[in-house]
């Protein structure tokens, strides 16, 4: 029993009448990275909320036995004090402070109470960057000059900083790219070296079994399985059949019957600049276009310019200085906002769809209709609510979102769910070209296919969808084509035929190698 | 889910609309009925009509997340240019209405300007137009207050709407009043008819039948009441209209157009809203240059109902406007909120006010009464709200 670090037995937490923990159990091994996986809204945060005494002792029921003594958290404190860490999603930093205070922000070094011992702050964050690999940091920059994959081991010195002994980490690799989600899981085996326990809940499955020794697989509020490295099948398929309680013999549906027509958006050597740098040039002389049903993609590595160049066609959201030329079903247009692009049937559903494509405290039936509302519901500028009803009932049930009604705030609903609703919202517009940033990040197993489903309605309607991915797999198993974006620049295109993994990787290498 | 016919109202939604009816209960025992007399009931009309045209406007500007500091010191600018023009030179009534409206909506414009085009905080700019609207009215009146004025404005103020009155028990009796309080009657009916009959047409839940009824008869005697004691006064005041006009207007815009739901959008989430093609740019400019011509509005019925201009006219009427927004449902952070709520907010704080002079409250405790009715009343709505979820 001494080598369990963390037991939670029969844990039941229920919200108002819904049960989200139905007698889950949970054993961590000392000093190994446990994996904790399952579709949104299994339950895997509000496990690890109530393990951190989020939600306080006595609001849930069953035992937690931490390093052998039943623990009884109150708030978040008390499970700091006994070494449990945890690590949100959204990071927990405040931006124009230095590098040094949010190591130790909520756990400030003193010499008198209540007075800051700066030396000792600066030489103690010195050591915890050195264990994550940031040495070389300076220590007096605001967190805001880092990127992200920098800013979420930062959060990982932080959690150092407070003498931790189990590490729990929710999704840490959403925002990273792959070079610097390799950084982190390299930082994390190193921490078990170290002797410290790890949590990980993720749904990079490629991730968690290269890293994790043993799995445990919740669903729908229940504990399935505990898969064992060594003991267990490993793969991602088994985690997959696991999670949804099926075996999904393809994670991409497969699009018959979708001719591909005419060219619908082509555009001409677009060049953007940076919009606060004039003289950096951020996308060099791209080309592209899209056929009626096809689906193509936009590959690429974090910072090769596809967001940059999806917002600088939608309404020039981005950049300045842009030049080059857009043709509609042939035609040059002129895009100048963002109303330009939806009066010319072009779409665009961002990357990050809590700040930039949804209304969180709106109802799905407003969020749904926001963008279409002037078009197709309203007449002399008067809204037409039933209509808007009616349409919005229509396509929660066309793409499945899993809602009580449409009156329920997004704010509410899985990150699923809420990607759903952004699509919705742009399907409303009619559009003959929809630009998809992103359009599964964070989100589960089958809400994902269902996207993908989505994806395939749309191009069958004869839609150009463009669809930009940082998962390669996600892009070789939707798209008839593929360009290669690398540095601002088109480094290839890649039939059907040619998109493979290594191809895509061929490709910006080759361009790299140009470049120099 | 779609084979459940019926939805029980939502009390919730009513929670001010019942606190006002309470308040309004609270004071007419303390004062022994003093505040449900026919002139009382007039006066809380005039009394706050300009608030509740502020509060219109006002509601938008915290739909957008911010507020309007300068709207007091407009309401003093353009009554002061009004009441110059006819006392000190003489022009007509209309010409000098024109020339106010004409001041409210410049300095909506010039704020909305600098809001939207440079992008300077609502806080800021509304901080500055605050102490140069009130700058300027000092200078304009040259510190002293320009009066009295002439009947025909000040009936905008403290006039009333033409009567036919017949004798009624001791006094007498207005019957237009009667004849608007039925058409009222005829209008509420016939309204919820038609949302129960195209709420069954879409196939869409309606409240069980006794519900709706219970409602409709709480209005129906909040109608009746008002308008019988107006009746039994001297009929409708022009205030009363003005207002009715504007609210109305504004109800229309913010729940049914294209427009009002911009507003929304917008203070729910910039960022979502410009990408959603809502040019957010023209929303707050229009939503700000429109909070400078409804303070016009309030300059001209406040000056009206003083008879004069004063250069202190409006003195923190910017903070009861932005209260009875709050009052009112309204969020702070933007996004959320209702004419009719504001509406409600103004009347709840403008009873209060009445009610307290009744009793004889000094103006320094009711302050504090009304500070702690915002943050009760603000604080109530915020943690039943985060109960709920």
């Amino acid at each position: 029993m001494s080598d369990l670090i963390l037991e939670m037995k029969h844990i039941t937490k229920e919200f108002t009448g819904v049960k989200a923990l139905d007698d889950v159990n949970l054993k961590v091994k000392r000093g190994e990275i446990h994996a904790l996986c399952g579709e949104n809204g299994a339950g895997k945060s509000t496990l690890m909320n109530v393990l951190s005494g989020t939600y306080p002792f006595g609001t849930y029921s069953g035992d937690i036995v931490y390093n052998g003594d039943v623990a009884k958290f109150h708030k978040i404190k008390d499970s700091e004090a006994k070494g449990i860490v945890i690590i949100h999603q959204e990071l927990a930093l405040s931006p124009y402070l230095s590098i040094a205070e949010n190591v130790f922000m909520g756990n400030e070094r003193m010499n008198i109470k209540g007075v800051i011992d700066w030396t000792k702050t600066r030489s103690e964050a010195k050591e915890m960057l050195a264990k994550v690999g940031l040495e070389n940091e300076d220590l007096n920059a605001p967190i805001n000059s880092l990127g992200v994959g920098k800013q979420q081991l930062i959060e990982i010195a932080k959690a150092l900083a407070k003498k931790v002994d189990l590490l729990i980490l929710d999704e840490p690799t959403a925002a990273l790219n792959d070079e610097e989600s390799a950084q982190l899981l390299e930082i994390m085996l190193q921490l078990k070296k170290q002797g410290i326990t790890c949590i990980i809940i993720s749904h990079k499955l490629n991730e968690i079994s290269y890293v994790a020794d043993s799995i445990t697989v919740i669903r729908d509020g229940k504990t399935i399985e505990t898969l064992v490295k060594g003991v267990d099948e490993f793969t991602e398929d088994r985690i997959i059949k696991g999670m949804v309680g099926r075996e999904l013999t393809n994670r991409y549906p497969e699009r018959t019957d979708c001719p591909i027509g005419d060219t619908i958006l082509e555009v001409n050597n677009w060049n953007v600049y940076h919009p606060e740098d004039p003289h950096r040039q951020m996308l060099k002389n791209v080309s592209f276009h899209v056929k009626a049903g096809e689906v193509v993609g936009l590959a690429g590595l974090m910072g090769a310019g596809r967001t940059e160049l999806a917002m600088s066609i939608f309404g020039r959201e981005y950049g300045q200085k842009i030049s080059g030329e857009i043709k509609m079903h042939g035609k040059p247009i002129q895009i100048k906002s963002v109303q330009d692009a939806i009066n010319n049937k072009i779409a665009y559903t961002s990357e990050d769809r809590k700040t930039y494509g949804l209304v969180l405290i709106d109802d799905i039936k407003r969020n749904m209709t926001m963008a279409a509302l002037r078009h197709y519901f309203s007449k002399n500028g008067v809204v037409n609510s039933n209509d808007e009803i009616v349409a919005a009932e229509k396509y929660k049930k066309l793409i499945n979102v899993k809602a009580n009604s449409i009156d329920q705030t997004v704010g509410s609903l899985s990150g699923g769910n809420q990607q759903k609703v952004v699509l919705a919202k742009w399907m409303l517009t009619e559009p003959d070209v929809l630009i998809l940033d992103e359009p599964t990040r964070g989100i589960d197993v089958g809400a994902k296919y269902e996207i993908y489903c989505a994806i395939n309605d749309l191009a069958k309607a004869g839609k150009a969808v463009i669809v930009i991915s940082s998962e390669m797999p996600e892009i070789i198993g939707t798209c008839d084509r593929t360009y290669v974006l690398n540095e601002g620049q088109i480094a290839g295109e890649l039939s059907k035929e040619e998109l493979t993994q290594e191809g895509i990787m061929k490709c910006i290498m080759q361009h790299n190698g140009k470049g120099e | 889910m779609e084979n459940k016919k019926t939805v029980n109202i939502n009390i919730k939604q009513y929670s001010m609309v019942i606190a006002l009816i309470a308040i309004f209960a609270l004071f007419y025992f303390m004062t022994g009925g003093k505040n449900a007399t026919s002139t009382n009931i007039n006066n809380l009309v005039m009394q706050n009509g300009y608030v509740v045209i502020l509060a219109t406007g006002m509601l938008l500007c915290v739909l957008t997340g911010n507020v309007d500091l300068g709207v007091g010191s407009i309401v003093a600018l353009s009554g002061a240019v009004a009441a110059l023009m006819v006392v000190d030179n003489g022009m007509s009534v209309p010409v000098a209405f024109l020339a106010a409206l004409g001041v409210g909506l410049i300095s909506g414009v010039f704020t909305g300007f600098f809001i939207s085009v440079l992008g300077i905080p609502p806080f800021v700019v509304t901080l500055a137009t605050m102490l140069m609207g009130r700058g300027l009215t000092y200078t304009f009146l040259q510190a002293r207050t320009v009066g009295p004025l002439p009947t025909n404005y000040t009936r905008f103020g403290s006039g009333f709407f033409f009567t036919k009155q017949i004798p009624f028990g001791d006094g007498k009796l207005d019957l237009v009043c009667i004849a608007v309080a039925a058409i009222a009657t005829i209008l509420i009916i016939l309204s919820e008819m038609r949302s129960i009959s195209t709420k069954k047409k879409y196939g869409f839940a309606t409240n069980p039948m006794w519900q709706v009824a219970v409602k409709l008869v709480i209005i129906l005697a909040i109608v009746w009441f008002f308008f019988y004691k107006l009746a039994t006064y001297n009929g409708i005041p022009i205030v009363l209209i003005i207002m009715g006009v504007i609210v109305g207007i504004y109800h229309f815009i913010t729940s049914k157009t294209v427009a009002g739901r911009q507003v929304y959008a917008l203070g729910g989430n910039a960022k979502a809203a410009r990408l959603s093609g809502i040019n957010t740019k023209f929303v707050f400019f229009w939503v700000y240059a429109n909070m400078g011509l409804l303070a016009a509005v309030a300059g001209i019925v406040l000056s009206a109902r003083n008879a004069a201009a004063t250069p202190k006219a409006g003195d923190g009427f910017e903070l009861d406007a932005i209260g009875s927004c709050y009052i009112g449902g309204a969020a702070a952070a933007g996004g959320v909120g209702t004419i009719i709520g504001a509406v409600v907010g103004a009347f709840v704080m403008g009873i209060l006010n009445n009610g307290m002079s009744l009793v004889g409250w000094s103006t320094d405790l009711q302050k504090v009464v009304k500070g702690a009715v915002l943050l009760g009343a603000v604080t109530f709505d915020i943690v039943s709200n985060s109960k709920k979820s």
